[in-house]
């Protein structure tokens, strides 16, 4: 294919030539390639205790941020220049920004568990805290003054008496900071804040509204090739044969097999589809998953499960006084797929010494680690560059992609870019592992819980997994990792209400059928649509209100705040559930949940309202009121965008999502087979954020998340007397709830 | 292979494919990357562009079917220094999380505006009832069409 008049592409190469965009305001990210190409070969320091590898003084007035953290649409490119300019002194506009990159950026650990502000954000402001105490110290030196007396604002150190500052760069004379991060380093006051807590722009919306923003999927390399990586068609098969004689009428095309990987690589990227889609392969047979339709049976029977008790306390009174009502409920949430909108992809240039890989993935340095061991290559060797794809909301096929373009880079010995097919994200994507959970408990006529017990069967994850077991290394017969991994999914399985007795058990799984990953608040969301659905069960059966019932046993402070606002925000009415709509065509109904994230980090309370269309089954949800917690907010707006995103996502997750396997392979693989929210399907959402500047950060890409479920399923057996204890809430669920088969 | 003219963002290109060449891929492959692959199954609309005055699904045409008719991608519908109405509000409103779907987004709603100034907030889910979005920007999305077409959003 050729342009003879090519206007489109230059006009595109002419807002790209800059390298770095400039986007929204002065606040400049740059994207990995422009990236790699400006400062390859330069060594950096990135050990992560020092001062010098988060923060650089540069000698035109502006600082460089350097984050291990990465910006996945979440808003730390503008949340951490925040924190960074407000603690050192010196406006947003003046920090440069760098994320993500394993030669230049410290290793903050992934980008994972809702840790981006609350651990990142707080080690880049104890550097700049670090590292004002070190400018002040070199101002008070030269202006003969004492450090309490200065002060630094607008990039510079000036008396607090007024008179000439000192810019940064001219204190620093060219010179590192070297200066350890100091945790006395004093912090400013966040009555002084300037910067944080403004809902600043996030400064790659510009660029992703006007088309110039460059993804992992659009990056092209000098002599990149185009690949599509050939999966089995049931999970375990080994390659028996290949026929390449089946492509033949395709020009240019290579197939690389190694032991059970396959891939075609060509210079075209729709040749290589056409490719992947006409070669022909023998696989072996395989059937090595579980029957789907007896798949709580299966965990619940699972053999060599370990039980642990998590929490133990107190003890029921005994014997139990006579008017209190005991209760048990079995609660199941299924496998999901993170469902990210675009396939994974990856870009890698790799030679027998060296590799650079281009990734859309929330770990660059522990992926780093990975890598290096299949490709047996030096840790030092391995260059980790981020580059943003397709959200993902834990661990996606981002990881897999990348293996899959280093190991074809390696073999045909020129960049090669990896693009998966839809049906390859849907099937092979690590999914959210499933989550069987009991409750038993029982609470007397004045609503105090005299004993509860949940009892979870739950994959465990393997100790001291840095990674996932990757797909390409594994086929290809390389070095990789065994093991389980799915974030920490038990916790939250008690209540954050006082209870006479408590006690939770894991049952952990050495297996889970699908290779398992975090996915969104890993766990939680199930762990917290049982407890909470359960707080309701016991409400109902006490005939209680259900937000009376959880403000008697809840001593949290600012949860009791939220529950409150919460239930301002909906006029709740005093009373038990299910209400008086029952029996309607389309019933009314209202719900809520609480949750204390982790219990100690962010919290939320959440209303739903809903209509439930009784003769179809239909649930929808009309309005969601959301009280949320998340201590000091660092810029509004980027929580709120979070928080709608949450409660949007799991909505989704909680009425529509399950993937389906048959005993050999993922069948759920299309948006057909796998379907998400649409905007007919999106309620009104009404979200209060209570800022408290003077308590630390804490995350807000997750809680939200967990308190989806029950709030949704309260509100189910409000309007209609149906408990829905099963994920998702399908019209078929609810119509095998009306017929008592739930 | 056979050649084809096509009208792209105002301009004028002759471009060399296959007959069953996804349109997207021609786009992408001119260097037009605003426009996404999702699926190649016309199911999620993230590779939506507008073709004389409609939304279509870039993926489920091929360059011959749009030969002499007016293309157009993100790229060409406004710019830094002069934003579409439409970019500007999905700016204001920091519309995009990961913004994979949002070139998508914004062609469907742009095409739904050339026919319809002031469409109604149903209106508006309607026509975006097939680009799928799995950040949950949605709300962020109507509320900037509906300003993008001087209503409060």
């Amino acid at each position: 294919m050729s342009a003879s008049l090519d206007q489109a592409r230059f006009s595109r190469r002419a807002i790209l030539k800059g390298g770095a965009l400039t986007v929204g305001f002065a606040l400049t990210v740059t994207p990995g390639t422009a990236l790699a190409q400006s400062v390859a070969g330069v060594a950096r320091r990135t050990d992560n205790t020092q001062v010098d590898a988060y923060l650089t003084v540069n000698a035109d007035g502006t600082v460089t941020v350097y984050c291990g953290k990465v910006d996945l649409g979440q808003g730390l490119r503008i949340a951490i220049p925040q924190i960074a300019a407000e603690e050192l002194g010196i406006g947003v506009d003046r920090i440069k920004y760098f994320e993500g990159d394993t030669a230049l950026t410290p290793n903050q650990g992934r980008t994972a568990g809702s840790t981006g502000i609350q651990r990142g954000g707080m080690q880049i402001r104890q550097a700049a805290a670090t590292a004002r105490k070190g400018l002040v110290d070199l101002a008070a030196q030269r202006l003969n003054l004492k450090p309490d007396e200065l002060t630094a604002a607008d990039g510079e150190v000036r008396p607090k008496a007024g008179g000439a500052g000192i810019a940064f760069a001219a204190l620093l004379e060219g010179r590192k900071f070297d200066l350890k991060l100091d945790p006395n380093a004093p912090l400013k006051d966040p009555r002084s804040y300037t910067i944080v807590g403004k809902p600043l722009p996030r400064p790659d919306v510009a660029a992703k509204c006007l088309g110039t923003a460059t993804y992992i999927h659009d990056l092209t390399l000098p002599d990149m090739l185009h690949a599509r990586v050939i999966r089995p068609p049931a999970i375990g098969a080994t390659l028996v044969s290949v026929d390449e004689d089946s492509i033949k009428d395709l020009a240019g095309v290579k197939v690389v097999r190694i032991k059970d990987f396959l891939a075609v690589v060509a210079d075209d990227e729709w040749t290589s589809v056409r490719a992947a889609r006409s070669l022909r392969a023998q696989w072996s047979e395989a059937s090595n998953l579980p029957d789907q339709s007896r798949l709580t049976q299966s965990l619940r029977e699972a053999s060599g499960a370990a039980a642990e008790t998590l929490v133990a306390k107190g003890a029921p009174p005994s014997p139990a006084p006579q008017d209190a009502k005991a209760l048990t409920a079995s609660y199941f949430w299924p496998m999901q797929s993170h469902a990210s909108l675009g396939p994974s992809c990856a870009v890698a240039d790799v030679s027998a010494d060296q590799a650079t890989i281009w990734t859309a993935s929330q770990g660059m340095h522990d992926n780093r680690v990975t890598y290096a061991r299949f490709l047996g290559l030096p840790l030092e060797k391995v260059r980790l560059i981020y580059l943003e794809g397709s959200g993902c909301y834990g661990m996606n096929g981002h990881e897999d992609a990348a293996a899959d373009a280093a190991i074809l880079s390696r073999a045909v010995g020129r960049p090669v870019r990896v693009q998966w097919s839809r049906a390859d994200e849907l099937g092979w994507d690590p999914k959210g592992p499933p989550q069987l959970l009991d409750l038993a408990g029982s609470v007397d006529a004045e609503g105090k819980i005299l004993d509860w017990r949940t009892e979870m069967w739950i994959p465990q994850t393997t100790k001291g997994l840095l990674n996932i077991p990757l797909l390409g290394p594994q086929a290809a017969g390389l070095d990789n990792i065994v093991g389980l991994n799915t974030g920490l999914i038990s916790q939250n399985g008690d209540p954050p209400y006082e209870a006479a007795h408590m006690q939770v058990v894991v049952h952990w799984l050495k297996e889970t059928p699908l290779r398992p990953a975090p996915l969104r608040s890993p766990g939680k969301p199930a762990n917290c649509f049982a407890v909470e659905s359960f707080m309701d069960e016991l409400a109902a059966a006490a005939r209680l209100d259900p937000v009376a019932f959880r403000l008697r046993g809840l001593k949290n402070t600012r949860g009791i705040e939220l529950v409150k606002r919460v239930a301002a925000m909906m006029k709740w009415e005093p009373r038990p559930s299910p209400g008086p709509n029952v029996g309607a065509a389309t019933a009314l109904g209202r719900g809520i949940s609480y949750i204390h994230y982790k219990h100690s980090e962010t919290l939320v309370a959440m209303g739903m309202e809903v209509a439930v269309e009784q003769a179809s089954g239909r649930i929808k949800v009309e309005r969601v009121s959301c009280a949320h917690d998340c201590g000091q907010i660092i810029n509004p707006d980027g929580v709120r965008s979070q928080v709608e995103g949450s409660i949007l996502q799991t909505i989704s997750r909680v009425l529509m999502e399950e993937v389906k396997f048959d005993r050999a392979r993922v069948t759920s693989v299309d948006w057909a087979g796998y379907p998400i929210l649409r905007f007919s399907d999106v309620p009104k959402i009404e979200i209060e954020l209570v800022d408290r500047p003077s308590e630390p950060p804490l995350g807000a890409g997750e809680a939200a998340c967990a308190a989806v479920g029950a709030a949704l399923a309260n509100a189910v057996f409000d309007a209609t007397g149906l408990r829905l204890r099963t994920v998702p809430f399908t019209p078929e669920r609810v119509k095998a709830a009306q017929s008592g088969k739930a | 292979m056979p050649r084809y003219r096509l009208r792209v963002n105002e301009g004028v290109l002759s471009v060399e494919a296959d007959a069953d060449k996804p349109l997207l891929y021609v786009l992408r492959g001119l260097g037009l990357t605003a426009t996404k692959f999702g699926c190649g199954l016309g199911q999620c609309g993230a590779c939506t562009i507008v073709v004389d005055g409609t939304a279509v699904q870039s993926c489920q045409m091929t360059v011959a079917d749009v030969q002499d008719k007016a293309v157009t991608t993100l790229e060409g519908l406004g710019t830094a220094a002069k934003p579409h109405p439409l970019q500007a509000a999905f700016i204001a409103h920091q519309v995009p999380q990961c913004g994979y779907c949002t070139s998508g987004m914004i062609m469907s709603a742009a095409a739904l505006l050339e026919k319809n100034g002031k469409p109604s907030e149903g209106e508006i889910r309607s026509a975006l009832e097939l680009n799928l979005c799995r950040c949950g920007s949605h709300t962020r999305v109507v509320s900037a069409v509906m300003a993008a077409s001087g209503q409060r959003g």
